[in-house]
């Protein structure tokens, strides 16, 4: 076996140990608390036949809001870094600010925005994006400081105009650590969407979790939080291949 | 960067953040956003005052920073001790680090309610969830803190014929100290996330709960006031500690 298939195989190992541990939980605790794993799956199976039309509105609801919070998270945040960035200045005053924003529990601060937007989807949004902000920001100020200087002075010995600079030297030098901070802003932003879901709001899947808890319907709480569970880490893998893709070829 | 330079930044940062708090101020006096919205800072901060003095909010506060400071010492000795074992055996460690990078990135709350349904409404669920939300920021951080101990310093163990304990103590903790102290504090802010969004979500008492519901009753003196006092103490806890990291930083670079 070479060292891929091996640490494959070790992986996989990792999984099954896990899915055992789950069963075992659900044996210890009882189906009052929890589904085992393949009923999960079953009733997986079921939100996507039979159930699917109330699934789907749901899911649908959170997609739009999670999109709205990452795009605002993105373009906020981008702006934000890219000033912090390249004004020396700016970025030594702002930067502790951002680090003390990043650590601050924003879950207290909700309030403040559903008070501000009301209950429905743009407060959602505004949660969400409030989460990915802070860390884009930061990567991308960090990125944009961390370019070597060498580069930027063979870009002013080749007579590159500013826009040239811009997009054959700053873009190519940066994408990496940028990306880095795409995929830690999409995580926290979905974090950010659920908990408002969660907290207050009558539509979505966080919504559709804690109304199962209400209602003891220990089935749909686990399938969704499950499938959840499976969406953020797949798409976190692609990001992390690109991620690591791009880190490898600087 | 020297000293004249660092201390004119942090004038500027003051006055960035005075100027701020002011404008909002300002605004809200000026009846630009209404006060039903937001409450005046030099409002929240009587609020506060008052609360803290009435004695109304003790029990919340303390019962919440008793579940941070649970939440905070077992994912600091766990994922400490996890991080250590792992450690030892590579095979192990190059299986699970794809998990790691997953960890922080699926929504954890989505789990709480399910905690909720084994152990009931009690403290149990937020100490875990603070747990869950620390403990793997600090495996990871001594698993890096470990990999970057210089291999020269065994070397050195060694020749002096240091114990297996020594070695650890004496060489290897030194050594892997700065990222054991980025662990402690993404546990600290975690421990804090976790505990704090799992009492607003679904909880008896505790100071999320005690601002969800003063916010369901429209009771928004309250709500300021204890949003006022969660933010200065987070952020106080993480000034003691930057300047505590600082203090070692240099004391390591100065050696």
């Amino acid at each position: 076996m070479n060292a891929t298939a091996k640490r494959s195989f070790d992986i996989l190992l990792v999984l099954v140990a896990l899915f055992v541990a789950w069963q075992a939980l659900y044996h210890v605790v009882g189906d009052t608390a929890l589904t085992s794993p393949l009923q999960t799956f079953a009733y997986i199976g079921e939100l996507f036949t039979t159930k699917s039309e109330r699934f789907a509105a749901h899911a649908w609801e959170t997609g739009r809001a999670f999109l709205l919070a990452l795009a605002l998270s993105y373009a906020i945040g981008m702006s934000i870094g890219i000033l912090l960035g390249a004004h020396r200045l700016s970025g030594a005053v702002g930067e502790p600010i951002l680090v003390a924003l990043y650590s601050l529990p924003k879950v207290t601060l909700y309030p403040v925005i559903l008070l501000v937007f009301g209950l429905g989807l743009s407060a959602k949004v505004a949660f969400g994006a409030i989460h990915g902000v802070i860390p884009v920001a930061i990567f991308v100020m960090n990125a944009i400081r961390h370019i070597k200087p060498a580069y930027l002075k063979t870009a002013r010995t080749m007579n590159l105009s500013p826009w040239q600079t811009v997009a054959t030297v700053i873009v190519p030098a940066t994408m990496p650590e940028i990306v880095t901070g795409l995929r830690v802003g999409f995580s926290v932003t979905l974090l950010g969407v659920l908990i408002g879901e969660m907290f207050a709001s009558k539509q979505g899947l966080g919504f559709m979790v804690m109304n199962a808890i209400n209602l003891a319907d220990v089935e749909t709480m686990m399938a969704v939080a499950v499938l959840l569970f499976a969406a953020a880490a797949i798409a976190n893998g692609f990001l992390l291949w690109l991620d690591h893709r791009l880190h490898r070829r600087v | 960067m020297n000293h004249g330079a660092m201390n004119r930044v942090g004038t500027i940062r003051l006055i960035v953040i005075v100027g701020l708090v002011g404008t909002l101020e300002l605004l809200i006096r000026a009846d630009v956003i209404p006060r039903r919205t937001i409450l005046p800072p030099s409002e929240m901060a009587e609020a506060l005052a008052n609360l803290l003095a009435s004695g109304k909010a003790t029990q919340d506060i303390v019962q919440t920073l008793t579940c941070v400071a649970a939440a905070l010492v077992s994912s600091i000795i766990g994922g400490f001790g996890v991080g250590v074992l792992i450690h030892r055996v590579p095979r192990l460690r190059r299986a699970l680090d794809p998990f790691f990078a997953t960890y922080y990135a699926v929504p954890f709350f989505i789990f709480y309610p399910v905690l909720i349904a084994i152990f009931d409404l009690s403290l149990l669920p937020i100490i875990l969830m603070g747990f869950a939300f620390a403990v793997i920021a600090m495996t990871i951080a001594t698993l890096n803190g470990l990999d970057r101990v210089p291999k020269v310093m065994a070397k050195v163990a060694r020749v002096h014929r240091m114990a297996g304990f020594d070695t650890a103590l004496r060489m290897k903790l030194p050594a892997a100290a700065p990222h054991l102290f980025t662990g402690l504090k993404l546990c600290v802010a975690y421990s804090f996330i976790g505990v704090i969004a799992s009492e607003f979500i679904l909880a008896p008492s505790g100071l999320g709960h005690a601002i969800a519901y003063a916010y369901n009753d429209f009771d928004n003196r309250t709500m300021y006031a204890l949003m006022l006092f969660v933010l200065v103490v987070v952020i106080t806890a993480n000034m003691i500690l930057h300047g505590w990291e600082q203090r070692l930083l240099r004391r390591w670079q100065g050696r």
